[in-house]
């Protein structure tokens, strides 16, 4: 990220960004990255309509692709805004199965289903809160705070759950209502995972709270210089994918019916992964949610076609690093194209 | 090259103990209820002997099995007066767990019980111990060198498989089904007893001229569980029988089903966890049956530990010693007999 143009451009106030100067060519570029998106995702479904055409396009499989894509697709949000920050976030999968254990345990529970969800937001946001103040106050490195919390996340779970799976308990069976009470044949988690990417696209791209976002990743000097307090918003970067780990934690649990420290493992990595995918620059700066969940589609739907074909799970993961290195190197070739 | 190893061994070693020293024996303030301990076996050998001390290591517990391994350990060397029971810091990581051994072996212990990680990276420690003329039980994980190791019991991995092939093929055959949709949750298909337990399960099932329809790889974890399923159930519109290889990811399993609003087949778990026992007894619930795999092996163990370091044999049989190896029964539990092993059943 050196554009020299940046640091001259006005910063903070109004739609002029830092990117003001290159908003136009910018948006085009994000277009034509959907498209190639689009085109991977459509490419997969004709794969899907050629090798299962009686168990691919039916409704029932697409709403299963949805529920499985709403835990990571919430966090993937969450993620989305701490990179275009110019952050990264390794402990969203632990804070989940943190937020999973400490909103099932027994106690949680005796409070009933409305205070276990807002436990699991508190939680999460909690988390978020801390290694967001380490990261901009205590001037933590991210990747180190955040994989600091990745472990201590889990081993915390592991000590009160005392290893084992919690299970939702029959009085509090509202939650996993969730996953089975169906408003127009979908399940009611869909609609939160919807909610969740709306919500994200409008804070990123309709409030001052986006702009500053993208300023703050993009070039924090100058951000600092046009009277952004960029430490806080950073923090509140870290707090609000804690908030979105949070609202995982809720989806997991109505999908298990438990809340487990073992929930989340490796989420951390599918969530950069759709991220990087979906064209966000791990510098800041750059990206949008539309494209991490565009990206986090192509992934779920990959396992699913591997499932309803009866193909092993290795192959499965040699696919997936392949979609990353491919899609980051045609993302190289266009921003090369665009330079001056 | 050893002397290295040593002298690494000592110096992790002593850091293993503090840590162990600081951070175990905290009592467990367990949010589920745990099940009651196996009743030990009336007879003569149950009576106070000499005093000895066994020493316990295995794997962290990421898992129900593996903290009820733990459990039935500590509970059943805590029924004898006359056994000192020493656990070291449970681990993952296959140094600390040579360290852990290797400290036990130099505070002189009466006996091992050790659950390796990896029976092949142990191996050596094992010989270390019982060149030091410690007596090794080695539980379930087997040690590729018999020299390792007194005495070694475990559980049936290709028995299992086999259980639950038959428990399906009788089911199906008595239905009358021909051509059944067989389904087959493994857990980590990387891992040796998951192919031995696939391997039963597949041989089992020709003897009725059936087989294996579709099977998928989970991780042994509630969330992975529940994610094959989900897949699992919309790759067959109809399905005559599932086989889920682990209760514990049984729970997203059983999960998706709901999810999916599946009922029309039969599904059969494995281990035999509490709560799938519950499932079993409800007698509404897909899951009819479960193999078991039990981790009460490890209480037996303890006592076998026991046993061997006090010189004593098993009393029902008429050699003087315990025997070399102990394979258990991979038992089948159903709703006739489900209120028998209730007890028996670990917490997920």
């Amino acid at each position: 990220m050196s554009e020299p143009t940046k640091s001259q451009a006005p910063v903070g106030e109004g739609r002029a960004g830092p990117l003001g100067a290159t908003v136009p060519a910018l948006r085009g570029l994000g277009e034509m990255r959907h498209v190639g998106l689009i085109g991977a995702l459509a490419i997969l479904v004709v794969v899907g309509l050629v090798t299962r055409p009686d168990n691919f396009a039916t409704a029932s499989n697409l709403i299963s692709i949805l529920s499985l894509a709403a835990t990571i697709g919430v966090i993937t949000v969450g993620a989305t805004f701490v990179i275009i920050g110019g952050g990264i976030d390794l402990s969203v999968g632990a804070v989940m199965a943190l937020a999973s254990v400490w909103a099932t345990t027994l106690a949680t529970q005796s409070y009933g289903p409305v205070v276990m969800a807002i436990c699991a937001v508190i939680v999460g946001t909690g988390a978020g809160l801390v290694t967001g103040w380490l990261i901009a106050y205590g001037r933590l490195v991210p990747f180190i705070a955040t994989l600091a919390m990745l472990v201590a996340a889990r081993g915390l779970a592991q000590r009160m759950s005392d290893r084992k799976t919690q299970l939702i308990q029959p009085e509090n069976s509202a939650l996993v209502d969730l996953s089975t009470t169906r408003v127009l044949g979908i399940p009611l988690l869909v609609y939160i995972f919807a909610l969740v990417v709306v919500l994200g696209w409008v804070l990123l791209n309709r409030t001052t709270f986006g702009r500053r976002t993208y300023a703050v990743g993009g070039n924090p000097e100058a951000a600092r210089l046009a009277g952004i307090d960029v430490r806080r918003h950073t923090m509140l970067l870290y707090a609000l994918s804690g908030l979105c780990c949070g609202i995982a934690a809720i989806i997991i649990m109505a999908r298990t019916t438990t809340g487990s420290s073992t929930h989340g493992d490796l989420y951390e990595l599918d969530a950069i992964a759709a991220v990087i995918i979906g064209g966000t620059l791990l510098t800041g700066g750059r990206g949008t949610i539309i494209g991490s969940i565009l990206g986090l589609l192509i992934f779920t739907l990959i396992t699913n076609l591997f499932i309803l074909n009866g193909l092993n799970t290795s192959d499965q993961l040699i696919a997936k690093g392949l979609i990353i290195v491919i899609a980051v190197l045609l993302q190289r070739r266009n921003l090369k194209e665009r330079a001056p | 090259m050893s002397e290295n190893v040593a002298r690494r061994g000592f110096l992790v070693g002593g850091a293993a103990l503090l840590a162990a020293g600081c951070t175990s024996n905290e009592p467990a303030a367990a949010p589920t209820s745990s099940a009651p301990a196996p009743t030990a076996a009336a007879g003569g050998n149950d009576q106070p002997g000499d005093r000895v001390v066994i020493g316990f290591s295995a794997p962290a517990a990421d898992h129900g099995w593996i903290a009820a391994i733990a459990k039935n350990a500590e509970t059943a060397a805590k029924q004898y007066s006359d056994v000192e029971f020493k656990p070291v810091e449970p681990t993952n990581d296959i140094n600390q767990q040579i360290s852990a051994v290797e400290s036990l072996i130099a505070a002189k212990v009466n006996a091992l019980v050790i659950l390796p990680n990896d029976g092949q990276q142990l191996n050596q420690v094992a010989l270390q111990a019982t060149a030091a003329g410690i007596p090794v039980v080695n539980l379930d994980r087997v040690f590729p060198n018999k020299l390792a190791y007194r005495t070694w019991i475990g559980g049936d991995n290709y028995g299992m498989g086999v259980a639950a092939g038959h428990y399906i093929g009788e089911q199906l055959k008595s239905k009358n089904v021909s051509n059944p949709v067989i389904v087959e949750i493994q857990g980590i298909a990387t891992l040796p007893l998951t192919q031995e337990r696939s391997q039963g399960f597949a041989d089992a099932l020709k003897e009725y001229g059936f087989s294996v329809t579709a099977k998928q790889d989970a991780a042994f974890t509630v969330e992975t569980g529940n994610e094959v399923a989900t897949s699992l159930l919309q790759a067959h519109s109809k399905i005559d029988a599932m086989w889920n290889h682990d209760d514990d990811q049984g729970v997203g399993v059983l999960a998706a089903i709901k999810e999916a609003n599946r009922s029309e087949f039969i599904m059969v778990g494995g281990a035999g966890s509490a709560n799938a026992m519950r499932e079993i007894q409800s007698g509404t619930s897909v899951l009819q049956a479960t193999v078991t795999y039990s981790p009460t092996m490890a209480s037996s163990a303890i006592k076998l530990a026991r046993l061997i370091a006090q010189g004593k044999g098993m009393s029902d049989l008429l050699e003087k010693q315990v025997p070399q190896s102990i394979t258990l029964a991979s038992e089948t539990i159903t709703k006739d007999n489900v209120a028998d092993y209730m007890s028996l059943g670990f917490e997920s």
